[in-house]
This record gives structure tokens, C-alpha cells and sequence, in this order.
């Protein structure tokens, strides 16, 4: 299973940590108050925040032990909590062929993987068999238009892009136009990289909604909010504040290919319901995959997933 | 979702009263709670053990202070140590040596490399008159090369050429040539992003290193990172033997534990910040601000001087002078909600004030933000000149057709004149406290001596004060009176109706 071989790689890390630090635990007849201590440390340390990680911790503690605690009875307890947690976020990105275009608008800070996740989608849907075109309405940062133009090249999809410093909306509204004529099943619109604190910033991308919706006004049909896997507790507010302003339906995030927890999703899957779509795995075209609760918490807290074999 | 350290640290010692003295049970109850802010800044849980350790000697050895509350010491305690951790010795930049001074950009994908070797390079011609060459080596994200080649001809510095069929280290070789035959003062090498764990492209940066004996080597890392700073920045330093850490993307609200954890774990400096995505948005670094930020005692002095840029020199004197004559109309009002949108709105500005965690949720459940500014001024804009000069003209069915006229209720417009009303009295009593002259003592007394109530009081000196009143230079604070000599937002400032003035100080 190459996606659970790569994810745990990715999480290998945090695994460890999240492992040794319950191994620590080990043979020990009784949860105490240090072993608490050690529990909660492995959660800190895989960025799940203090609220996601107290409310574990109480949930551990209230646990009712049969017997001594053993190493895998722990961890079996603690990924039972993790996956309850998760398991409700998992939902694919569907693409509703009606819709023609069923427009992706990608949104998130600066930075955190919006390029090269259109890219990728790009190649997911076409290798879905649907047609697929791309926007490029990041007309801010220095060459970005060009990124987005050397995916449509890596992955043969149309790009459509206008001049730096361009009207982004105008940009979005023109390729929906296009995307309609052309019958195409898929349009990701890439958007500017924004810290969702940038209160001008965030209202340009409330207008690059409501012209794409002069267009065509079910679009964007997913909103999704790019998140960087090495994100601290900040995603929180990221999500909220893109939530507010953008009205999000998703997201995926990215890079968890290195040493990164992505814990912070645990966070994030408490206070707001909206599905993990998909995370990033590499910067190759195909590393992107479908998020799945089970298999991100056995990797992040070790041992083996049921549905391995 | 969490109070601040100061509210918690408030309630561990409520009980002690007015006792003064710490007991080592008092001491491991507030370091708990220092150590939950610590982590929710995202400072990394290892430095954070390290730095608990640092603060219970400090903690337990001053427990004695009797002049202080038991809270404000441990708040400056921390704050102190913090700065202390951060403060490192700031060196500057190694450059002035044989040309060309080397500077190897390195850190993970999308930490802001390419543009802050944009910036830097803009920073070192204008600040330094240095001549200055970019190269790219980053030949693994598409469009990469045009990027930096982009932001070279912004700031018109020299930009290796790009040619294909070369690798890295090729590269690498020939912008060294090139640098030196054609006289540059510096080369900033920018580095494809890269994971820690990628061994391959870590050998790679460790080759390029020995190849260029770089005379910097800049971690550039994004401040919204979390836990994982630590793991990536012990592995860059072991790997390349990072020199000096630049922080991106502080324009950001993170609390930025990140910069606390790598400056501990590489022993390094943090050199400077990234604060917009503009080519001049990089600073330099300040300990004892980002101390503040990690506590969550708001970015007081960005504030400050935000205040400052925003406010024009001659609308400061203008108003400072109608102040010095105790007038204020509606104009001024207006002029004022103007001021406030421009430093960034109700949200940049929130964000930079301290203790506003609670409030935030008050303001936001009240329905203010900055749609209502906008209101108030179309409501202002609605009035004729007349009525804001004479504001006591605006009888009801002028109100009404106020309301009418900005597409507002005549509540709306009742709320306006009594805001203007408030303020207006507040501005009369500092305005014959002042005078024109006195404006610096009158910013000292104002701002930032509510700002260190704010900060729980951990007694900013007059020397702080002081500090700031010539950050803010002078003239500019009459703009702000709001922010003065009441509870912040007590109704001073236009737009918050009040909200929070409760807030008890
Ligand atoms: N290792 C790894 N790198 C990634 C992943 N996703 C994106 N990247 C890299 O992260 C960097 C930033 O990605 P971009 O796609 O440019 O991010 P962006 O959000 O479009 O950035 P801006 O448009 O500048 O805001 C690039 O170097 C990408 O190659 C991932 O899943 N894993
Ligand atoms: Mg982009």
C-alpha cells in the first residue's frame, strides 16, 4: 500500500516520539500521574493543541482499565480517542460532472501548497478521466502565473492566466466563461497566498467569490483552504478567518512527507466540521492522497492499521 | 479559547492577596500556566523544559519582592528570560569581508526564501550600498528561476543567468565566478526548498556549502510554524551549520513560538524578520517585542509605530492643535475613523493589542468590525458641513435623513453623535491637559502607560516609556486619544462603542 508506506514514512517522526514516549509506559500496572504527563507530551509534540490534547488526556483517564495497562492497550485506547475524533472529517473531493465546470477554488496563507495542489488535482481528475482546465489568479507574487503554466505543461491541462498584477476576479470570471464554453469538467482556480489577518487581502478574495457567482452563481462549488502540514495552532484561526470570508468546504494538507506531525488536524476536526479532503504528500504530481482517519493515526501513534492486510 | 497568561496568572495568585511573597507551591502553579502559554504559542515542548527550568531558579531565588504582585513577577520574569533567549547577540550580517560575501538562503518548501533573498538584496543595496548578485539554485519548483529573476529586476539588483543542463552545484560554481569577476559585494544564493529528512537534497546543501564557503547561512523559516521548528532546525544546522535565522511572515497574527524554538536549539540569532510581502517589508528583529508576542502581551510597540506611519505628519499637527484649542466636530471624528481603518482596521489592530484574547469574542459577538466603521463614516458623510461643525444642529429629522441618506437606522446615527459626544469630552480634557507642546508627556502618560497596565503592569519603566513616546515621535499621538487615558477601547476609539470598556485593568 503505497500511500500508508509513505505516510508512514512521512509521520515517522512523530510516530516515534508519539511511540517512545508510550513506550516509556510500558509495563507499567497503573496509569499514573508521570505516565499522564508523558502521554500528553507526545500529544503536544504532534501540534494537537492543548484543548485537543486535555480532552484526550480525560478521556485516557476516565478509560476503564481491565487489568494492567500494556503498551499496545494504551496506544490502542489513545488511537480509538484519535480516530473517533477524525473519522467524521474524512470525505473525498467529489467533482459533480453536471456542473461543468465544477469550479475548485484554492485558498490559504502564503506559502502553504495552493500551487502545486492545483497541479496535482489537475492530474487526479484528469486521471479520473475527467477534463480539467486550470486559472491562474494569483496575479501578485513574482512568477506565479508561470508556476501554475509549468504544471499545465507537466500535466498537459489548459491554463488560463492574464498579466501580473492583473484583476484576479476578472481573471477567475474569465476562465469560468471559458471553462463553460468549452465543456470542461473541472476548473481549479489557484488564488494569491493571504494571511487571513490581512483584512483587504481576505475581502479581495470575498470578491473573487461573488464575481465568480456573477458567472455562474453555484460556483465555487469547493472552496478549499490549503493548510501547511508544519502549521502550528495558527491553522485555527486560518480556518476560521477563511471560513468567514470565503465560506470553506474542505481541505487538504500538505507536506506531510516530512518531519511534521499534522497533529493540528486533530485540532481542527474538533472545532470545525469541515472534511480533509486529501494531503500532500511530495511535490511530484502524484503525491497527493485521499485522506484517511484510521491510517493517519496509526501512523501518527504507531503500530499497525486494521485494514493493512 | 484560553485566557491569558496575565488573567490566568491572576487567578493562581488571587488567593495570595496581598502577601508578596512566593511559595514554591505558588511558583509551580503559575509556571504551569506559563508553561500551557509557552505551548500554545507553539513553542516547542522540548525548549519549553528547557526554559521552565531557567525560570524556576529565577522564580524561586526572587520570590521575595514585596513592592510587586506575585503575577506581574512572574510575567516579567518570563518576559525577560524570553528576551534574554531571543536576544542572543545579534550579530549583523557577515558581508563586509573579501567580496563577494557569501549568503546561502537555505529552509523548507514555501518558508519565503526567494522572496526575502529579493528582499535582502534590496535591504543591502539601499541600507548598505553594497552591489548586490542573486542566483537561483532552485531548479525543483516550477517557475522558481523567474521568480527570483523577477524580484532582481524589482530591486534592480544582478541576476546570475539561467542556463539549462546544469546541476545545482554547477550552478553554484559558475554564480561564485560570476560574483567575483563582475565585482559584487554579495551573492545571495537562494536553494530549492527541501525537507529535513530528504538526505539526498541535504547533501546537496551541504555540497553546495563546501563549495561556496558562504559567509551566511540563513534559515529561513515561516513564524506559523509549530512544534516541527525544533526537528527542522536542529536538522539545517547539523546538516549546513545555519549562521543566522530569518522569520517570515510575522505580518501574521501566529504567536510565533517558532522563533523561541530555534533560536534555542541552533544558538543562533534571529537576524530579521519578514513582515509583508512587499520587497521593503523586512526588519529588524526585536527580542523583547517578540517576547511580548509569544506571551500574548500584543505587539505594543508595532502598534505604536504603525500609529506613527499611518498618521500624517500634517494631520497630526492639525489635530493637535484643534486638540491644544479643546475643538473637536465631526470632521475630526471622521478623520480619526479614517486613521484607525488605515492601521489596518479593527483586525490589524486587535491583533496587535495585548490581552484582547476575550474580547475579541465580545467585540465579534457585538457584530463590530470594520463594516461598521464603514458605516459610521458613510453616516458622517452624510451629514451636511454644517452639522459637523455644529453637531448639536442634528435634531431628529435631520437624524432621519442621515439615516436615509448612508443607508443606515436613525439608531445608527444616534449612536454616531453620542460616540462623537464621548470622545469629543475626552478630547477637551486632554487637550487643556496638553497643550500643543506637551504631547510627548501626554503620549507617555497615555498609551503606553495603559498599554503596560495592559501588560500586566510589570511596571513598564519611565525608561519604556519614554521609549516608545520617541518611537511614536511626538506629534502623533493626539490622533489616538482612544487608545489613552481610558481602558483601551472604553469608548474611545470610534467604531468599538464601548465594548470592553468593562474590562477591568
Ligand atoms: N515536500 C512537499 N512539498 C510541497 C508539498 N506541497 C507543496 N510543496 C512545496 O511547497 C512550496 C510552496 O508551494 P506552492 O504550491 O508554491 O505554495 P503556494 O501556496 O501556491 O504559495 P504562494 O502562492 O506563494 O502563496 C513549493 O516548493 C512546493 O513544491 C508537499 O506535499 N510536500
Ligand atoms: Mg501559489
Amino acid at each position: 500500500m503505497k500511500w500508508l508506506s509513505r505516510l508512514t514514512a512521512g509521520l515517522k517522526s512523530s510516530s516515534t516520539k508519539l511511540t517512545s514516549g508510550i513506550s516509556a509506559l510500558f509495563g507499567k500496572e497503573k496509569i499514573d500521574a508521570s505516565s499522564i504527563e508523558d502521554i500528553e507530551d507526545a500529544l503536544i509534540s504532534a501540534d494537537l493543541g492543548m484543548p485537543a490534547t486535555l480532552a484526550i488526556i480525560d478521556a485516557i483517564k476516565s478509560h476503564r482499565w481491565d487489568g494492567p495497562v500494556s503498551e499496545d492497550g494504551l496506544r490502542s485506547v489513545l488511537a480509538e480517542q484519535l480516530t473517533a475524533i477524525l473519522t467524521p472529517v474524512e470525505g473525498p473531493l467529489n467533482v459533480n460532472r453536471a456542473h461543468q465546470p465544477h469550479v475548485v477554488l484554492l485558498v490559504g496563507v502564503n506559502g502553504s501548497g495552493k500551487t502545486t495542489t492545483a497541479g496535482k488535482l489537475a492530474a487526479k481528475f484528469q486521471r479520473d478521466g475527467q477534463s480539467v482546465m486550470l486559472a491562474a489568479a494569483d496575479t501578485f507574487r513574482a512568477a506565479a502565473i508561470e508556476q501554475l503554466a509549468g504544471w499545465g505543461v507537466r500535466t498537459d491541462t489548459p491554463v488560463i492566466s492574464g498579466a501580473r498584477g492583473g484583476d484576479a476576479a476578472a481573471l477567475a470570471f474569465q476562465a469560468i466563461e471559458q471553462a463553460q464554453r468549452q465543456k470542461i469538467d473541472v476548473l481549479i482556480i489557484d488564488t494569491a497566498g493571504r494571511l487571513q489577518n490581512r483584512l483587504e487581502l481576505m475581502d479581495e478574495l470575498s470578491k473573487i467569490i461573488r464575481v465568480i457567482k456573477k458567472q455562474m452563481p453555484d460556483a465555487p462549488h469547493d472552496t478549499v483552504i490549503v493548510l501547511d502540514g508544519t502549521v502550528g495552532q495558527n491553522a485555527l484561526a486560518q480556518v476560521k478567518a477563511f471560513e468567514a470570508h470565503a465560506g470553506l468546504t474542505g481541505m487538504i494538507i500538505t507536506k506531510l512527507d516530512g518531519t511534521a506531525k499534522g497533529g493540528v488536524l486533530v485540532a481542527l476536526a474538533r472545532e470545525f466540521s469541515l472534511p480533509v479532503h486529501l494531503i500532500g504528500v511530495g511535490e511530484t504530481a502524484e503525491d497527493l492522497d485521499v485522506f484517511r482517519a484510521q491510517e493517519f493515526v496509526s501512523a501518527l501513534v504507531g503500530g499497525t492499521p486494521q485494514d493493512q492486510a | 479559547m484560553f485566557d491569558s497568561l496575565k488573567d490566568r496568572l491572576q487567578s493562581v495568585f488571587s488567593g495570595l492577596g496581598k502577601r508578596g511573597a512566593l511559595s514554591e507551591g505558588d511558583v509551580d502553579a503559575a509556571l504551569r500556566e506559563v508553561r500551557l502559554a509557552l505551548l500554545e504559542a507553539d513553542v516547542a515542548l522540548p525548549v519549553v523544559r528547557q526554559f521552565m527550568e531557567r525560570i524556576r531558579e529565577k522564580a524561586v531565588g526572587a520570590a521575595v519582592l514585596k513592592a510587586v504582585r506575585p503575577d506581574q513577577q512572574v510575567i516579567k520574569l518570563v518576559h525577560d528570560g524570553l528576551t534574554e533567549v531571543l536576544g542572543g547577540d545579534a550579530e549583523p550580517l557577515r558581508i563586509d569581508v573579501t567580496p563577494p560575501a557569501v549568503i546561502l538562503m537555505a529552509g523548507l518548501q514555501g518558508s519565503g526564501k526567494t522572496t526575502t533573498a529579493g528582499k535582502l538584496a534590496l535591504r543591502l543595496q539601499t541600507r548598505q550600498k553594497k552591489k548586490v548578485m542573486l542566483a537561483s539554485l532552485d531548479l525543483v519548483r516550477p517557475a522558481a528561476r523567474e521568480q527570483l529573476r523577477a524580484l532582481g529586476e524589482q530591486v534592480d539588483a544582478g541576476i546570475l543567468p539561467e542556463s539549462d543542463n546544469e546541476t545545482v552545484v554547477q550552478l553554484a560554481k559558475r554564480a561564485l565566478q560570476a560574483a567575483s569577476l563582475q565585482a559584487y559585494d554579495v551573492l545571495i544564493l537562494d536553494t530549492a526548498g527541501r525537507l529535513s529528512i530528504d538526505d539526498a537534497l541535504m547533501g546537496e546543501l551541504a555540497e553546495i556549502k563546501a563549495l561556496t564557503n558562504p559567509d551566511e547561512v540563513l534559515l529561513v523559516a515561516d513564524s506559523l510554524t509549530g512544534q516541527d521548528a525544533v526537528t527542522t532546525a536542529k536538522a539545517f544546522h547539523d546538516a549546513v551549520g545555519v549562521t543566522g535565522i530569518v522569520l517570515t511572515r510575522l505580518d501574521g497574527d501566529a504567536r510565533g513560538g517558532a522563533a523561541l524554538s530555534m533560536s534555542q536549539v541552533t544558538g543562533c540569532s534571529i537576524k530579521l524578520v519578514g513582515t509583508g510581502e512587499k520587497l521593503d517589508a523586512l526588519e529588524e528583529f526585536d527580542p523583547e517585542r517578540m517576547a511580548g508576542r509569544i506571551l500574548d502581551m500584543g505587539d505594543v510597540v508595532a502598534l505604536v509605530e504603525k500609529a506613527a506611519e499611518a498618521i500624517e505628519e500634517e494631520e497630526a499637527m492639525r489635530m493637535a492643535q484643534r486638540m491644544a484649542a479643546g475643538k473637536f466636530d465631526m470632521n475630526d471624528f471622521l478623520s480619526q475613523l479614517r486613521q484607525l481603518q488605515k492601521m489596518g482596521g479593527l483586525g490589524g489592530l486587535l491583533g496587535m493589542l495585548p490581552g484582547i484574547g476575550k474580547m475579541k469574542k465580545q467585540i465579534s459577538a457585538a457584530g463590530i468590525d470594520d463594516s461598521m466603521m464603514k458605516r459610521q463614516e458613510a453616516i458622517i458623510l452624510s451629514m451636511s458641513k454644517k452639522e459637523r461643525v455644529q453637531v448639536g444642529l442634528l435634531n431628529a429629522s435631520r437624524r432621519k435623513r442621515i439615516a436615509a441618506g448612508s443607508g443606515t437606522t436613525v439608531q445608527d446615527v444616534n449612536r454616531v453623535v453620542k460616540q462623537y459626544q464621548d470622545m469629543a469630552k475626552m478630547m477637551k480634557k486632554m487637550g487643556s491637559k496638553a497643550g500643543s507642546a506637551g504631547l510627548k508627556a501626554l503620549m507617555g502618560g497615555g498609551m503606553p502607560g495603559n498599554m503596560g497596565g495592559m501588560m500586566s503592569g510589570n511596571a513598564p519603566s519611565a525608561a519604556d516609556m519614554a521609549k516608545l513616546s520617541q518611537k511614536m515621535g511626538g506629534g502623533s499621538m493626539p490622533s489616538l486619544p482612544g487608545l489613552g487615558s481610558k481602558p483601551p477601547f472604553g469608548g474611545g476609539l470610534p467604531g468599538l462603542g464601548g465594548v470592553g470598556g468593562k474590562k477591568k485593568k
